[in-house]
């Protein structure tokens, strides 16, 4: 019934287009700029490392603004490339745009963390390129094999990145945690792609999705595959009970490098969910519609209660993470058009909110060795009134209060799900950001009530400053004007197939 | 009438000016700067009183620009005789504040003035707000500066009232926004409140968006059961805290039934509103029965609050003229005298660092002048005819009889608790031999005391002697109300016998 895919791109090799390979390589430009910045990057580490720092980062910056200007331009060819595997759409950019973001801000927080910490080492720049790449080929895939490749180059990546602080045990631990947990919940995903491939004899989502329209649903093989491939996903975005990981992580990876975990991995994770089970698998739905909600619910709860007695900060965001984790799941149990661009609008206004409050984190730090505990936050305001007051904003917005944007990412899949009836769980979900906002206030109490406890000097330099402008330009902005947010989201929601 | 966007004018002008505030040198020039902001808003609030039309319920002032086209957000203004007697309220507890708050906030005076301000600006934006969406912004808004008011310029147990402020207010705000939702697709996607209130919804989903209002509300108001909040909040805000507390704060939770309730879902409003009366009845009383046993002023003052808007409550839903605008007037003379009673306790705290009413005897030997203008003020309180709040008690009884007779003697039993509690603090704090407590320093009021003290006291007689200017301003529009209320329900019953 299926023809093997094996046929399809061999029959096409034997007349060798020199305009079809052309196209591939242009449409995966922005992959191939950053991979070979990657390479000069690990070239340039072995110089000595006389202002070694400066220019890795420079170049990093650099090339990251190039791939993000050439999938500007992409983005208004949509188009396949590699026979299919590889898609260039509206909604991949829009995804891209967020993991350079997520990407940029990292390497501009990075250097004087690493500075602190006496890692300077090449190599960091070079595995947060390839990072960037796995993540940015996880959300142009067609293919189930190419997210599989996407997904464990990435992950390899940070697994390296994690345990950056050598001298650190906190550091190492995580490391080793995540690679148990990272190869294992990759190993669960690829058990559900081989499934599929039994049930379909293709990877490819397009053919899959012809394919799968014969199936008989209700067949326990085609339940299994959908479920291990979700959770798989559900893994890595950090869903409860695949979420045991996070904290320990979080807690133990050098902070900007939580930074990005808990941005830039977790979008495209929810761009490969979205587009597999939103989109392309769409006839799947009722197998996981029912799951995923009850999911989210879990996910939500353990994330906001867990938190309120968090003493750490990188763990008590870790658990926060979770809980938004679990509100952006309930956009994709809405589903439809309105789903779809809520996620994609929370997950960008997610961005600037959480490398903010990360930005802070960062600036109060005294070194890895002390931990980070929340009263680090203790008399902000007396001392810097201004870093007071962007953390009150970052704050205020991962709770979802008005006028910031984290309230209008909320409202936005609030809307999703009452337009779908689901009104009981819109009343879970709020019920759930409410007791989240306590420990948000908790902090906020912290910096404006208590008495500042021996706060060191903190010197912010010309890129934290830079980080801390974007970031909350983003969450103010997006709060104010959600209407070109907004539209940003809807024009490219065009996906290449649909 | 002019074009020029007067509304707008009112609500930006303090948000803008707090991005003054850290240019100025010394702490009296912020405290000036605010008074001059905020004395010209109560100029402007003033000239649209008296430039308001009093012959048509139609709203005023309008403004309407588009935010969010794709979601039917506006950026929608306008004012009604409701309205406008909250905006001049408002305005004018709002330059008292800072006069109030002159000496008593000595300790980040900038961060003050700038809670102040936001709040001011939050305030006038719920009062004008004309679009559900733009109103949910500004209403949620607000929690962040009084949290602070509350939390930082506290009393000693300010962090848990602060906190049990906050998320008791969010809880109920955010079902408020569930309930926004459902309407929002009922009515057809639009947030747009006229537009909303002219559908026609069928009862079932008026009775759960009803509910959810109704929590929303009673938090504010606050109404038996969902009251606790409010004697902690008060007790430990500051002086300018509970002033607005109580003056405006209040008055949303009533506002919110007059502008959304009870024309949205008329049939559910008329359902409950026997559940609705009682619970008045039952707050009326047992706010009385608290207040009587009190020996912390201010906690004697939040308790008779709690009796006092249950008269706001009951008057809402008997839905007669006589009711609907004895609550109207009865909220706005709490304000005013509630607002005076705080202020009154202030004043003679930063004197002596004492609320406990058996500390104090006799003062009215000590200082005549802050005895006298406080017995005038409790005398309002009591609903001595002539004073302010006689009128509103007597329009709200009057609606109430024949409505429900039983609620409407509970209203009679509590005016007389009223008096039993109110003349009890009289007697104590201002009769029988003087006691002060050791170390005070008494002195009488200052001109800058009365300032604050006597444009309060001028409404109070002003309401209490001549109130037709005040009733005829709100005539047409509560007639509007009425009708809205009555009239669709009489639609909805013939539909349902044909």
């Amino acid at each position: 019934m299926n023809t093997p895919p094996i046929e399809q791109p061999g029959m096409e090799s034997s007349s060798v287009d020199l305009a079809v390979v052309t196209q591939s390589i242009l449409a995966s430009g922005p992959e191939i700029i950053i991979i070979i910045g990657a390479c000069v990057a690990l070239m340039l580490s072995l110089l000595p490392p006389l202002r070694q720092e400066r220019l890795l980062a420079g170049l990093t910056v650099l090339m990251i603004v190039l791939a993000a200007s050439m999938s500007f331009f992409l983005a208004d060819y949509p188009q396949t490339a590699y026979a299919g595997m590889f898609i260039v759409d509206g909604f991949s950019t829009f995804f891209k745009m967020i993991l350079y973001l997520g990407t940029l801000l990292t390497v501009l927080m990075s250097g004087k963390y690493l500075i602190k910490e006496g890692v300077q080492m090449g190599e960091y720049y070079v595995l947060l390129l390839f990072a960037l790449v796995g993540t940015m080929i996880m959300v142009s895939s067609g293919d189930l094999l190419l997210v599989y490749i996407g997904l464990e180059l990435q992950a390899l990546s940070i697994y390296v990145l994690t345990g950056f602080l050598k001298a650190n045990t906190r550091s190492n631990e995580a490391s080793l945690k995540y690679i148990i947990l990272g190869a294992f919940s990759s190993g669960i995903f690829l058990y559900g792609l081989s499934l599929f491939y039994g049930l379909t004899g293709t990877t490819n989502l397009n053919e899959m999705t012809i394919a799968l329209s014969a199936q008989d649903l209700s067949d326990s093989m085609v339940i299994l595959a959908t479920l291990f491939m979700l959770v798989g996903l559900l893994f890595k975005v950090g869903a409860v009970p695949f979420h045991t990981w996070v904290p320990d992580i979080y807690e133990g990876a050098p902070s900007p490098i939580t930074a990005y975990m808990s941005v830039a991995p977790k979008a495209a994770a929810f761009a490969v969910i979205v587009r597999i089970f939103m989109h392309d698998l769409l006839v799947l739905e009722p197998i996981w519609i029912l799951n995923l909600a009850a999911i989210a619910v879990l996910t939500m709860t353990v994330g906001s209660f867990v938190a309120l007695v968090q003493k750490n900060i990188k763990r008590m965001l870790a658990y926060s993470s979770i809980a938004h984790a679990g509100f952006v799941m309930l956009g994709i149990v809405a589903g439809g058009k309105e789903g779809m661009a809520s996620i994609m609008l929370y997950l960008l206004i997610y961005t600037f909110m959480t490398i903010g409050i990360f930005a802070i984190v960062i600036l109060l730090n005294k070194g890895a060795v002390f931990e980070e505990p929340i009263e680090d936050f203790a008399g902000l305001a007396k001392n810097h009134a201004g870093l007071a007051l962007m953390s009150l904003i970052f704050l205020l917005s991962l709770a979802g209060i008005p006028p910031t944007g984290g309230f209008f990412a909320k409202f936005y899949i609030l809307t999703a799900l009452v337009e779908q009836g689901y009104v009981v769980l819109t009343v879970i979900a709020v019920l759930l950001t409410a007791v989240a906002a306590w420990f948000y206030l908790r902090i906020i109490m912290l910096m404006y009530v208590q008495q500042p406890q021996n706060q060191p000097k903190i010197h912010v330099n010309l890129s934290m400053r830079m980080v801390l402008l974007i970031a909350t330009l983003g969450t103010l902005l997006s709060g104010l004007l959600p209407a070109w947010f907004l539209g940003f989201a809807e024009i490219s929601l065009q996906l290449v197939n649909g | 009438m002019t074009d020029f966007p007067v509304l707008s004018l009112l609500i930006f002008l303090p948000l803008i000016a707090v991005l003054f505030l850290p240019l100025l040198p010394d702490n009296n020039s912020v405290r000036g700067f605010t008074l001059v902001i905020l004395f010209f808003n109560f100029l402007v609030a003033t000239w649209l009183l008296v430039v308001f039309d009093n012959n048509t319920a139609q709203m005023q002032f309008k403004e309407n620009l588009p935010w969010v086209p794709s979601l039917g957000i506006a950026y929608k203004l306008g004012i009604d005789g409701v309205s406008v007697l909250f905006i001049f309220l408002t305005s004018l507890l709002g330059w008292i504040c800072v006069v109030a708050s002159w000496n008593a906030i000595h300790e980040r005076v900038k961060e003050f003035m700038s809670c102040l301000m936001v709040m001011q600006s939050l305030m006038l934006g719920v009062f004008c707000a004309l679009d559900l969406f733009l109103f949910y912004v500004f209403w949620e808004t607000m929690l962040v500066p009084m949290y602070l008011i509350i939390g930082i310029w506290g009393g000693s147990n300010r962090i848990y009232a602060a906190y049990k402020f906050f998320l008791y207010t969010l809880a109920g705000s955010l079902l408020f926004l569930v309930g926004i939702l459902v309407l929002y697709f009922a009515g057809g996607q639009t947030f747009d409140i006229l537009k909303l209130m002219d559908g026609q919804y069928d009862f079932n989903l008026q009775a759960w968006v009803f509910i959810a209002f109704l929590i929303a509300f009673a938090v504010k108001v606050p109404m038996f059961p969902l009251h606790t909040w409010l004697p902690d909040a008060h007790v430990q805000a500051p002086t300018a805290g509970s002033i607005i507390l109580a003056g405006v704060l209040l008055k949303m939770g009533a506002y919110g039934f007059i502008r959304f309730s009870l024309p949205m879902l008329p049939d559910a409003s008329q359902y409950f509103a026997p559940l609705m009366q009682s619970l008045s009845a039952i707050a009326i009383i047992y706010g009385g029965f608290l207040a009587l046993a009190q020996t912390d002023i201010k906690k004697l003052i939040a308790y008779s609050s709690i009796s006092h808007m249950g008269f706001v409550t009951l008057g809402l839903f008997t839905f007669t003229i006589n009711g609907t605008s004895g609550a109207v007037i009865q909220m706005f003379n709490h304000g005013i005298t509630t607002g005076a009673l705080f202020l009154f306790v202030g004043l003679v705290y930063e004197r002596t660092h004492s609320r406990n009413i058996t500390a104090y005897g006799g003062l009215i030997k000590v200082i005549p002048l802050y005895g006298i203008l406080f017995a005038s003020f409790l005398l309002s309180a009591m609903a001595v005819p002539g004073t302010n709040s006689f009128i509103g008690e007597i329009l709200v009884l009057s609606g109430a009889y024949g409505v429900n007779n039983w609620a409407a003697s509970a209203g009679v039993f509590g005016a007389l608790l009223g008096a039993a509690y109110i003349l009890g603090l009289y007697r104590q704090m201002l009769l029988g031999p003087v006691v002060v407590p050791v170390g005070a320093k008494m002195r009488d009021l200052n001109i800058r005391e009365l300032c604050c003290a006597l444009p309060l006291l001028l409404f109070v007689f002003w309401l209490g002697l001549y109130p037709k200017p005040f009733l005829s301003i709100l005539y047409p529009t509560l007639e509007h109300l009425l009708m809205q209320t009555q009239g669709q329900t009489l639609v909805q019953s013939i539909g349902g016998n044909l």
